[in-house]
């Protein structure tokens, strides 16, 4: 399995070759996106959700992603580190991976090392994201149910709350919760939740506002009472990984959420979503790559040059290099 | 150090923490499909964990990964350890440079894998 997983990670003719072979196995794992800020303490919580997981007797995948050096390539993977306590278990696998220039929080190939994972049997998969903060939206899509990770005192509770990483959140934990400051970042976090700054949760909710009409009006009976009935209401959590605390109630809330996402269809809608921008990526990236290979590279260059000699605008660069592919 | 300094010269590099045992050493080895296994043993235990480690690599098809041992190893020790099948041992005050450069050679000798 380590040496699939290696192929796929380096080789995109190897994974196009064994990600078609084991696709049909895959979509059983519930994936768990684990993201946050470096030092939120991602690593330890992972190490210990894990050991809960195990303890109801799931295969856990757990993919950890560090960031490669821009300047030299290389990477620091240290997050094996926090998980000492699930070595020798069998029912565990831990990869590593670097992120390799990728900017959103995950490797390019993680989606496809996950896969593995799931068609080898790992029901549970947590992912955790490189932890730079606020560009790590690649994980909303890659996972089911998505973590965010919060600590206090780390200089700025608002952290989170810039832009696009509390809208991803399906479960807020604030960790390292003996720390002076908790209740304040707990008390912060829930009152952005409830200026409706909550995204794909909180966009269900305000539709279904709008289904509905005014809130507690219309046709659907008591359920149309108070907040609509069947949308996802963030929690925030509180935790200190370190001593394992309030992990159990952490990962309670994660099959409730995974109960929720099957019960009402979400599931389906997530896949869905996820498949239509793979199919997407890929499909451009074999689009681009067939032109490119179409248009013999000094007749590109020659398109190139006339435009920044304005002999030719962009526009018209374009539709040329088309008619020349086509 | 040597962590960093590898990841300098462009290596990805699995840092498993302090006091790991023969088994995590391998596990981790095996799991992240590694090309270089490079132990930090300053406690003078060179001698008991490598024909372990040596063991439980063969165990588990993994006899073709370089190891590489750095820290305090007297001289007189290396002969027995390469005999072991320790593809190399970096003596304290070896520099950074060397360690590199010696790990480096050894990915790039080996044959591609199957």
């Amino acid at each position: 399995m380590a040496r699939l997983i290696t192929l796929v990670e380096n080789d995109e003719s190897a994974a196009r070759t064994i990600i078609p072979a084991i696709y049909a196995e895959t979509g059983r794992a519930h994936l768990i996106g684990v993201t946050g800020s470096p030092g939120s303490g991602k690593s330890t919580l992972v190490n210990e959700m894990a050991k809960t997981l195990r303890a109801s007797d799931h295969k856990v995948g757990i993919v950890a992603v560090d960031p490669s050096s821009p300047f030299t390539g290389g990477a620091l993977l240290g997050d094996r580190v926090r998980m000492q306590d699930l070595s020798g278990d069998n029912g565990v696998f831990i990869r590593s991976m670097a992120s390799r220039g990728s900017l959103g929080g995950l490797a390019r190939t993680t989606g496809n090392v996950v896969r593995l994972l799931d068609a080898a049997g790992y029901d549970r998969i947590l992912i955790e994201t490189v932890g730079a903060g606020q560009a790590e939206v690649d994980i909303a899509a890659a996972a089911h149910t998505t973590l965010v990770i919060e600590a206090p005192g780390m200089g700025d509770e608002i952290q989170t709350i810039k832009a696009g990483i509390l809208e991803i959140a399906d479960i807020l934990v604030v960790n390292k919760a003996d720390r002076p400051g908790a209740d304040r970042t707990v008390r912060a976090l829930k009152a952005m939740l409830q200026m409706g700054a909550g995204g794909r949760n909180g966009q269900r909710m305000m539709h279904h506002g709008q289904e509905m009409g005014l809130m507690g009006v219309g046709d659907n009976g008591p359920e149309s009472q108070g907040f609509p009935h069947g949308s996802w209401r963030v929690p925030v959590k509180v935790t200190v990984a370190t001593e394992g605390k309030g992990i159990g109630d952490l990962v309670a809330s994660v099959s409730s959420h995974l109960t929720r996402l099957r019960a009402t269809g979400e599931w389906q809608a997530r896949e869905l979503a996820r498949s239509r921008q793979e199919v997407g990526q890929l499909l451009r990236e074999e689009f681009i790559s067939r032109l490119t290979m179409s248009v013999p590279t000094d007749t590109r260059e020659q398109v190139i040059a006339s435009v920044a000699a304005r002999k030719l605008d962009p526009y018209a660069a374009v539709d040329r290099l088309f008619a020349e592919a086509t | 150090m040597v962590a960093r300094a590898l990841r300098d010269a462009g290596m990805e590099v699995i840092y498993t923490g302090l006091r790991q045992t023969p088994e995590m050493i391998v596990e981790a080895a095996l799991h992240e499909d590694v090309d270089v296994i490079g132990l930090s043993i300053l406690s003078g235990a060179h001698m008991a964990l490598s024909p372990r480690i040596l063991e439980l690599l063969r165990e588990n098809d993994m006899s073709d990964v370089p190891v590489f041992i750095g820290g305090i190893v007297p001289n007189e020790d290396v002969p027995a350890l390469q005999e072991m099948g320790v593809t190399g041992v970096f003596g304290p005050g070896t520099s950074t440079e060397e360690i590199v450069g010696t790990i480096r050679q050894a990915v790039l000798d080996m044959p591609p894998k199957a």
